[in-house]
């Protein structure tokens, strides 16, 4: 009966499922744990966005960091200059000054192919920090700004730990995101982003407008990046230079790839590796009692080891691994068109 | 007038050493079309591997030594054991692989000599304007980027590499052992990009210390066109003088992003670098 | 010289080669002849290493090269100029030359073959500092072959020399082959699709149809079958 359902629908009601189920997930969750819950959150769209760019259009972005930081002082500076808005007008500004800075990068990558592009986007990364030392004012340099969001309505005040209440918030507007994405990237934009990430000629020829499509992908992408950001900030109360390294801008890219590049739910599977690589490296390094050299370093090793690893053995990530399973499981027999659908 | 000389003099030291690592990430791209994004990395470990040496022995040239040697082995192990398996794979793999290194050979830095910078000496005095370990590092880089630019031009070891990076197939019809060219290729670039370690690390070590200055030499190298050496040290030095400037008359703190609109602002005009081939060689 | 005994390739599932056998005599120009995609270039390419055989064995003087590397191969005296000639555009003429001798360790006798090709192919001469990809398809050609010789070959595999070139220079070409085989007792595997000029200089021809030899006889015999010709090599 589902199949019926234009899948707008459909997926409106997968993402009421999801909060629904979340939302009892917090309940059973210390704050701790419900801070770990909207963190994955706010990776997932990040990364999500990022499948959309790399995955979906082929282009490969090691600067999404830099559209996260966007969003984050987007956020920040609405807080404390514009106080009178409400959370969800700060987060929507966010996603509209990442989305904007994301046309300004696709409009000047639209050109760029393989290495430029990755050299033009780590340069994006590393620079656009930076600029939190030319405004020190406005910007509070490398100190960052920070700020108390108190978005819980009223009533819920004490009756909820404030962390849950965040979770809820970062998760509604994660899967409200998602189901945005999910219907471009069913719908024709999709079609249209794999066919120019095959082949930018053969796409041209058959009508499709190259460089608006690599554009548009990269505003998506980075308007999600924005978003990312501002939850961020909305979740820490603090947005600063340090957390948008280059190191966090490969991490996205990596999580993307450990994920699986071809679809959204690689997003999700890579999102909760990067929160928990971190939980469990913390666990290994303390069950061991660890030197702080190195457990401090357990979590960048793991990850580039699994990055390594993933790349050279298994190049569909997480998710083509679960899809093969899926396929075996609902089909004894072996196909050969079930891999490639 | 003088500020503009001095800032100039200043340039020309970075660029040199950006012009160095520059080099390094053309000379493995053009032999097996891979971005080395764990260049930095390798040129990371040999300098760490001099700061023990040079701390062990008392002496910075056996350091710098160890750190060539040690430089271009791990150069020849990446090629050996993380790029020849990917040589058939999409054009992501590799960056995510070299990347993956990155990370890891970072944190492997930080275990082995904590996060904490150690102070990392000079080859010769560093005070005053164009200092004597300014001198050395531009004569260091010029020599260095001399003879491998000879070395490819001018010798058999050197048109066999640039046989084996244009077109493999044919190369190996004509007896040449493509597989030992780009692990050579490969050893001698990170014997350069450990140079250029050395020179880019003083005054402190620590393990992301390289990062800015790799973002710096692949702009160069991007700059140059990618695949042209010659290109990529006059891009390294330009880039070097251009960041001083920028550096001395607005601000340190805008160098990144003014590297940033150099890269942007020549890509938008020549998508190839300034002295790239167009791109549709490889039909 | 050469010998090929039942062998088989493969491109994934697509067979392209079934079970041919072959024989090259020492000295002699032999032609392989056939339609598109009859599995010509394959046979070629199965000789010297670049696509590996799935069944049968390649012996090329007396010694087994099926599993040889491609590098070994061409050492060992195997010259292979492939179709299009491969010349290297973005090097100059001489240093594609010179490519082609330098696994010989002789450096005098590198510079006597450089010479010769030279003397050999006279439009070379005065454009050898000039980028290879600035010449016409004819001196391509030659480049290609001359960059061969170099190597001084026992056995020299021509993919298609004449392929795209007008019909004079590629009369030329031909008339260059049997020239060097008959001074310099070279012996000669020869591509062609165009198979009268092929068979007009060879002494022996091998024609293949859907990667299987149908038909192997004297040039001579070849030329006068009437219904070989019409059937497979079109003229």
């Amino acid at each position: 009966m589902l199949n019926k359902l234009p899948p707008v629908v459909v997926h409106l009601l997968a993402a009421l499922g999801c909060l629904v189920l979340l939302v009892l997930l917090t309940f059973a969750a210390d704050p701790f744990t419900n801070l770990r819950i909207a963190t994955v959150g706010y990776y997932l769209i990040a990364v999500a966005g990022l499948a959309l760019l790399t995955g979906f259009n082929g282009q490969v972005s090691l600067g999404h960091g830099a559209f996260m930081f966007i969003g984050a002082y987007t956020v920040a500076l609405l807080v404390k200059r514009v106080p009178a808005f409400p959370i969800w007008a700060d987060l929507l500004l966010a996603t509209v000054a990442g989305g904007v800075a994301g046309l300004l990068a696709g409009a000047a990558a639209a050109r760029l192919r393989g290495p430029y592009l990755a050299g033009a986007t780590l340069a994006l990364a590393v620079g656009l920090p930076a600029v939190t030392q030319r405004f020190p004012e406005l910007l509070a340099g490398s100190n960052g700004l920070s700020f108390t969001v108190n978005s819980q309505p009223a009533g819920l005040v004490g009756t909820i730990p404030s962390t849950q209440w965040q979770a809820w918030i970062v998760w509604l507007a994660v899967l409200l995101a998602l189901v945005v994405l999910a219907n471009l990237a069913r719908g024709k934009l999709g079609r249209t982003l794999r066919a120019v990430r095959d082949d930018e000629v053969a796409a041209s020829l058959a009508g499709v407008h190259v460089g608006r499509t690599k554009i548009l992908a990269f505003l998506v992408s980075s308007a999600c990046g924005g978003l990312a950001g501002g939850l961020q900030a909305f979740l820490l109360g603090t947005a600063a230079p340090g957390s948008f390294t280059v190191a966090l801008s490969l991490s996205l890219l990596a999580a993307l790839v450990l994920g699986g590049l071809g679809s959204l739910w690689g997003a999700l599977w890579g999102a909760i590796a990067l929160v928990y690589f971190q939980v469990w490296t913390d666990d290994i390094a303390e069950v061991l009692s660890l030197r702080s050299d190195i457990s401090d370093n357990l979590p960048l090793a793991l990850y580039g080891v699994v990055l390594i690893v993933v790349v050279l053995a298994f190049p569909a990530g997480i998710q083509g691994g679960l899809r093969k399973l899926w396929v075996r499981v609902r089909r004894p027999v072996p196909s050969q068109r079930g891999e490639a659908s | 007038m003088t500020t503009f000389f001095n800032l100039t003099l200043a340039g020309l030291s970075s660029g040199a050493v950006f012009a160095a690592l520059g080099l390094s990430l053309v000379i493995i791209y053009r032999a097996t079309r891979v971005v080395n994004f764990a260049q930095p990395a390798l040129a990371l470990i040999s300098s760490y591997v001099a700061y023990s040496v040079t701390k062990g022995t008392g002496s910075y040239w056996l350091g710098f030594a160890a750190a060539i040697v040690v430089g271009t082995v791990l150069g020849i192990a990446v090629e050996r054991l993380l790029v020849r398996p990917l040589r058939n794979a999409p054009e992501l793999s590799p960056i995510i692989a070299t990347m993956g290194l990155l990370l890891v050979l970072q944190a492997v830095a930080g275990m082995i000599w904590s996060n904490e910078p150690h102070a990392f000496s000079y080859a010769f005095d560093f005070r005053g304007r164009f200092s004597a370990a300014d001198l050395f590092a531009v004569l260091a880089v010029l020599v260095t980027a001399t003879g491998v630019l000879l070395l490819f031009k001018f010798t058999s070891l050197g048109l066999r590499m640039r046989a084996a990076a244009f077109n493999p197939e044919v190369a190996r019809l004509l007896g040449v052992r493509v597989g030992v060219m780009l692990t050579l290729g490969w050893g001698l670039a990170a014997a350069v990009g450990s140079l250029a370690g050395l020179l880019a690390v003083p005054p402190f070590i620590s393990p992301t210390v390289l990062d800015e200055v790799f973002v710096f030499a692949l702009t160069a190298a991007v700059l140059g066109g990618l695949d042209n050496p010659l290109g990529t040290i006059v891009g390294g030095l330009a880039l070097g003088i251009g960041l001083s400037y920028v550096a001395g008359l607005l601000g340190p703190e805008l160098v990144p992003l003014a590297a940033l609109a150099i890269l942007v602002s020549v890509l938008a005009v020549r998508p190839a670098g300034l002295f790239g081939r167009a791109t549709a060689r490889r039909v | 010289m050469l010998e090929i005994e039942g062998l088989s390739a493969h491109y994934g599932p697509v067979r392209a080669l079934s079970e041919v056998n072959l024989k090259v005599e020492e000295g002699s120009i032999t032609a392989i002849l056939g339609a598109n995609g009859a599995g010509k270039t394959t046979l070629l390419r199965v000789i010297s290493g670049l696509v590996r055989a799935s069944g049968g064995r390649v012996t090329a003087f007396g010694e087994d090269i099926t599993a040889m590397p491609t590098d070994r191969i061409a050492r060992s005296g195997v010259a292979h100029v492939p179709e299009g000639g491969g010349v290297i555009p973005e090097l100059t003429v001489e240093e594609n030359l010179r490519l082609g001798a330098l696994w010989r360790p002789d450096r005098a006798d590198r510079a006597r073959a450089l010479d010769e090709v030279l003397e050999l192919f006279p439009p070379l001469a005065p454009r050898r500092s000039k980028a290879a990809g600035t010449l016409s398809g004819g001196e391509r050609q030659m480049l290609a072959i001359g960059r061969g010789l170099m190597g001084r070959p026992r056995m020299l595999l021509l993919d298609e020399p004449s392929l795209g070139l007008a019909p004079l220079v590629a009369a030329k070409i031909m008339a260059v082959l049997r020239d060097l085989r008959a001074d310099t007792g070279l012996t000669v595997l020869l591509v062609e699709q165009n198979a009268r000029s092929a068979l007009s200089i060879s002494d022996y021809g091998f024609v293949l149809g859907l990667g299987e030899v149908v038909a192997s006889d004297d040039a001579a015999t070849l030329l006068a079958d009437d219904q070989l010709r019409h059937a497979y090599l079109g003229f």
